[in-house]
């Protein structure tokens, strides 16, 4: 037997100076991971927090050996990871079953890749269903299951292998409220009394207060290129109640971290293409939204500056969808994030109070005076006779600054936010941008 | 100042651009091969047999506009087929009762058999003329189109979400505006790939659509498949050369000027809300919808579509009341009608064969029936080991899948009679057995069919699933048990589904083989069926035709029909 002090001291596992890119054709590479440094120490979960697209998910593979970094290194119980690491098993958000195994078979896959004997196999995935509370559903198949029930099968086949790490993929995310919330205090009661035999967990989330209720440690990712911003030990008492003040000063304070560190990340964006300022990844919002967040602001209590988790929980918004509103808005000077907080602008008021068609012509006034691409597409359309440019002209432009996904949704943006303002109109079937 | 220099290019936009060349040259492309192809139709028939083809390489092009023309054709008569009998079949259940089983034994039978019943006839419908000729090609060509995209468009109208059609009856739409608006558009895309295997088919039969030789009536088309069956008689390896060129080039225009346009266009259709993450394009299409005199041709002519829209009913009828009143009475008669006809058509078939063939030919050919039978099983069963795992190697590699699919599709097209020249060179050359050495030229052409489903079925693995596989180290053996085959299961069922049934019709054409003079025959149902063509002995073809039909619907029944139900079950994702 090993003595557990050595065992709790070693780090469990290191990633240090993690870098990835993708080839993305004449664009060049794009960095989806920068500079990451990361280490797990036996006995924590520690929580992947950021937006979706940050290269979270990524992490989580090249922690696993499913994907190589580009430069620095992955070392888990002291050995280099090369390659599919055995000891680290997944979960996924979207389950990832065979539909084609029944729950049992489903489970014992990874004991079956081991080679163990039948009896050793029945064995442990007995243990493992009766744990996880799939007892009695052994030969149905994942179709005949809810939701939750598939994510236990999905937990069960992870710890059915006895990892020393299991990674969490944003697990409780494709689950309704109530469920997510049943399966997140089973794990945290079993973690508690130590039943899952795993060494450490980590957990990829979007939701603040997921991580706050779950992680001992909390990583804050920041987009474009995904790196870590900072790291916030969570030093509440567990169990923890999510209405406790204590637990919601936590909330507050992750929120103000993530603004504080992410928001300027757009702002400064024109300023790294100086001339042209097309070069801003503009996110995908809904003009629904934006407006709807607009008048939530201004309207009681707020009355034009709100509390970013506040107006989170009123509007029942994810972060993925507030704060990309919320930075569009800044990045129109119709409000400003500073701090956790949402304070709208002269503008952003006026907004608020105004009529539609008011509301059109602001928005479209700030539109093009503000967006580079929104003013470039304006002009090039006023410049030709024909009023008339096609999309894979600007499309062209962009991939000059980023990647091809990333030009494509920033085309799709604008053609959004340019059909509200009416600032232009897009002609979906020709793939052409006109003038009204 | 600067509004002066840049204006240049902004005034040029407004006169015909690139795209507006582009699209005209297409369009009048079109509109010349149509002229070219029908010049003649209406000709001699005996001027034209004796008008030889000419195997001169300088007179493909103008074959192969002729062939294209009339495959074109076909596919238009399958499509006006398909519209109208799915149609009928998917709202009526009545109708269905009698218009499926009956779709699904038409695709059954065997359509190379088939063309020498049908030829006769239409050579009687306009005598002495070309025309007649030209018609049964085209109805050779239809019958190998036309029965997947009937059944295709079936079943997307019978899965047509429940609440687009509330939605439909909710604002009032009539069904006339329902089945345009709402039916057809749903249809597209599986339509359009259905297309795309029907005209793959449709090449295969090509060359025994155009030469026609039944008894002493021989009729030679001119077109790429007389051309091939001119250079196997004369024995001409160049031509052949020439021949293979052609038809690949043939069919890269094709695919670039008529099914990838189609794919793009049917994009729009896709049910997903979402948009594909890598929408499929075309140069033509992007040609013809940038051009701005097509955009006003196109104005024109949907104007025109409107306003024939408008003479339709706007009501639904108001006798589908009256129907429903009468609907027990209906049924029985509709049922004992059906059966007194089947019973008429059975007494027909034994009134026609019984003063020829006696007992024992019956015994003779079902026992020739069920040698070909083992051939077609073997070949699908080696097929089905050599293409399964390479179609999931490929499958799994999206940029590779994207290159071979559309090599698969050129190689299902591809004839079989192409290769005659180094089968039957070979078998005489190395005294081969050819009851084993030709059974490869049935499966030459149907094989694909396997391989680009498996691979279409491989490329829908969701990436989670293979990154939890190796995640969980199942390699090997256990990783082909456990997901590649399972997850490519219900594909493959489609894929040797296909490719059995076409390889009963190829046996056909590949049990027996000639090079000039030179001929290997292989002992089965094919040989017989093409041997009994040969000499006008119709008695023997219909027999033939009819024990065949059977085999393959009892094939259909007891294996492919039970999988199916086992991968839809067990197996869809």
């Amino acid at each position: 037997m090993n003595t557990p002090s050595i065992a709790t001291t070693a780090p469990l596992l290191e990633v240090a100076g993690v870098r990835k890119t993708f080839a993305r054709g004449e664009a060049g590479q794009l960095l989806v991971l920068d500079d990451v440094n990361l280490t797990i120490n036996p006995g924590e979960i520690v929580g992947l927090l950021g937006r979706s697209g940050s290269g979270k998910s990524t992490l989580l593979r090249i922690i696993s050996g499913l994907s190589r970094p580009t430069g620095g290194t992955v070392r888990f119980a002291g050995e280099p990871v090369t390659g599919a690491a055995r000891g680290i098993a997944m979960v996924f958000q979207s389950f990832a079953l065979f539909p084609w195994l029944t729950v049992y078979e489903n489970v014992i896959l990874g004991l079956e890749a081991q080679h163990l004997p039948r009896e050793e196999i029945q064995r442990r995935a007995d243990a493992a269903i009766e744990l996880i509370g799939l007892a009695g559903f052994e030969a149905a198949y994942p179709r005949e299951l809810s939701g939750g029930m598939r994510q236990r099968v999905g937990v069960a086949r992870a710890l059915v292998v006895q990892p020393r790490i299991l990674l969490m993929d944003e697990p409780f995310s494709a689950l309704d409220v109530l469920t997510a919330e049943t399966l997140r205090t089973d794990f945290l009661e079993l973690w508690g009394e130590g039943r899952l035999a795993i060494g450490a967990a980590i957990l990829v989330t979007h939701n603040i207060e997921e991580a706050v209720q779950m992680c001992d440690r909390i990583c804050v990712f920041g987009s474009n290129p995904g790196r870590i911003l900072t790291s916030v030990p969570v030093t509440l008492p567990r169990p923890r109640n999510r209405l406790d003040p204590q637990f919601r000063e936590f909330v507050e304070r992750i929120y103000v971290e993530m603004t504080a560190r992410a928001a300027p990340a757009v702002a400064l964006r024109p300023e790294r293409f100086p001339g042209t300022g097309i070069g801003t990844v503009l996110p995908q919002v809904s003009t629904t939204v934006l407006a709807g967040l607009i008048e939530a602001v201004a309207g009681p209590p707020f009355l034009g500056r709100a509390d970013l988790p506040e107006i989170a929980r009123t509007l029942q918004l994810e972060i993925d969808e507030l704060f990309p509103a919320a930075e569009l808005l800044q990045l129109l000077r119709l409000a400003e994030v500073e701090g956790g907080d949402i304070r709208l602008s002269e503008a952003g008021l006026t907004f608020a109070g105004a009529d539609v068609e008011e509301r059109k012509a602001l928005f479209g006034k700030h539109l093009v005076n503000y967006v580079a691409l929104a003013a470039h597409i304006r002009r090039v359309l006023e410049e030709r006779a024909s009023h008339r440019a096609p999309k894979s002209r600007f499309l062209d432009e962009l991939e000059d600054y980023m990647a091809p996904e990333a030009a494509q949704q920033t085309l799709r943006a604008i053609v959004t936010l340019g059909r509200y303002a009416e600032a232009f109109l897009y002609d979906d079937e020709a793939g052409a941008f006109t003038l009204g | 100042m600067s509004k002066a220099i840049t204006g240049f290019p902004a005034a040029g936009r407004s006169a015909p651009s690139i795209a507006d060349v582009v699209a005209i040259a297409l369009v009048i492309g079109a509109l010349a091969l149509l002229a070219d192809g029908s010049r003649g139709v209406l000709g001699s028939l005996t001027a034209l047999q004796q008008e030889p083809i000419s195997l001169d390489p300088h007179a493909l092009p103008g074959y192969a506009a002729r062939t294209t023309l009339r495959m074109l054709c076909a596919l238009l008569l399958s499509l006006a087929f398909t519209l109208t009998y799915a149609t009928w079949a998917a709202k009526s259940e009545r109708a269905a009762r009698i218009l499926l089983p009956l779709l699904d034994i038409l695709q059954s039978v065997p359509i190379l058999g088939f063309i020498s019943v049908t030829v006769l006839f239409f050579l009687s419908l306009a005598p002495g003329r070309v025309l007649g000729a030209e018609l049964a090609a085209v109805f050779a060509i239809f019958t190998s189109q036309a029965w997947n995209m009937a059944f295709s468009f079936y079943q997307s109208l019978r899965t047509v979400p429940r609440e687009l059609n509330e939605a439909a009856r909710g604002f009032g739409l009539s069904p006339w505006a329902r089945f345009w608006r709402l039916e057809v558009p749903f249809a597209v895309p599986p339509m359009v790939w259905n297309m795309m295997m029907s005209m793959s088919g449709g090449w295969f039969f090509v060359v025994a659509a155009e030469a026609i030789s039944v008894g002493r009536t021989s009729v030679a088309l001119p077109g790429v498949g007389s051309y091939i069956a001119a250079a196997v008689a004369a024995r001409d390896m160049h031509a052949i050369g020439w021949a293979i060129a052609t038809m690949f080039a043939v069919i890269l225009l094709y695919d670039q000027l008529l099914f990838r346009p189609m794919i793009a266009w049917a994009d729009r259709f896709r049910f997903e809300q979402e948009g594909s993450a890598r929408p499929p394009r075309s140069w033509v299409l992007d040609a013809l919808t940038r051009s701005v005199l097509m955009n006003r041709l196109w104005r024109e002519l949907r104007r025109w579509a409107r306003s024939l829209t408008a003479l339709a009913p706007r009501r639904p009828l108001a006798m589908a009341a009256d129907v429903q009143q009468y609907s027990g009475r209906i049924d029985r008669i509709a049922a004992s009608g059906v059966t007194l006809l089947a019973a008429a058509g059975a007494v027909e078939v034994v009134r026609f064969l019984a003063p020829e063939i006696r007992f024992a030919d019956v015994l003779r050919v079902f026992g020739l029936g069920a040698i070909t039978c083992l051939r077609v099983a073997v070949l699908i069963a080696l097929a089905s080991l050599v293409w399964v795992p390479v179609g999931v190697l490929i499958g799994i590699r999206p940029r590779l899948a994207r290159v071979v699919q559309p090599l698969a599709q050129f190689l299902a097209a591809f004839p079989a009679n192409l290769l005659f020249p180094v089968v039957v060179f070979s078998i005489v050359r190395w005294r081969l057995n050819p009851d084993i050495w030709l059974s490869p030229l049935m499966i030459l052409g149907t094989q694909w069919y396997i391989l680009f489903n498996v691979i279409a079925g491989a490329s829908t693995i969701p990436a989670e699933m293979r990154l939890v596989s190796r995640n969980l180290g199942v390699r090997g053996w256990l990783w082909w048990a456990r997901v590649a085959m399972p997850a490519v299961f219900p594909f493959y069922v489609t894929g040797a589904l296909t490719a059995s049934g076409g390889s009963w019709n190829a046996s056909i054409v590949a049990e027996l083989a000639t090079w000039g003079n030179q001929r290997a025959e292989a002992v089965g149902l094919g040989s017989y069926i093409a041997t009994a063509t040969g000499s006008g002995d119709f008695h023997r073809v219909v027999l033939g035709i009819a024990v065949m039909s059977l085999f393959v619907i009892a094939i259909n029944r007891t294996v492919w029909r039970p999988l199916y139900g086992l991968a839809e079950r067990k197996y869809s994702m």
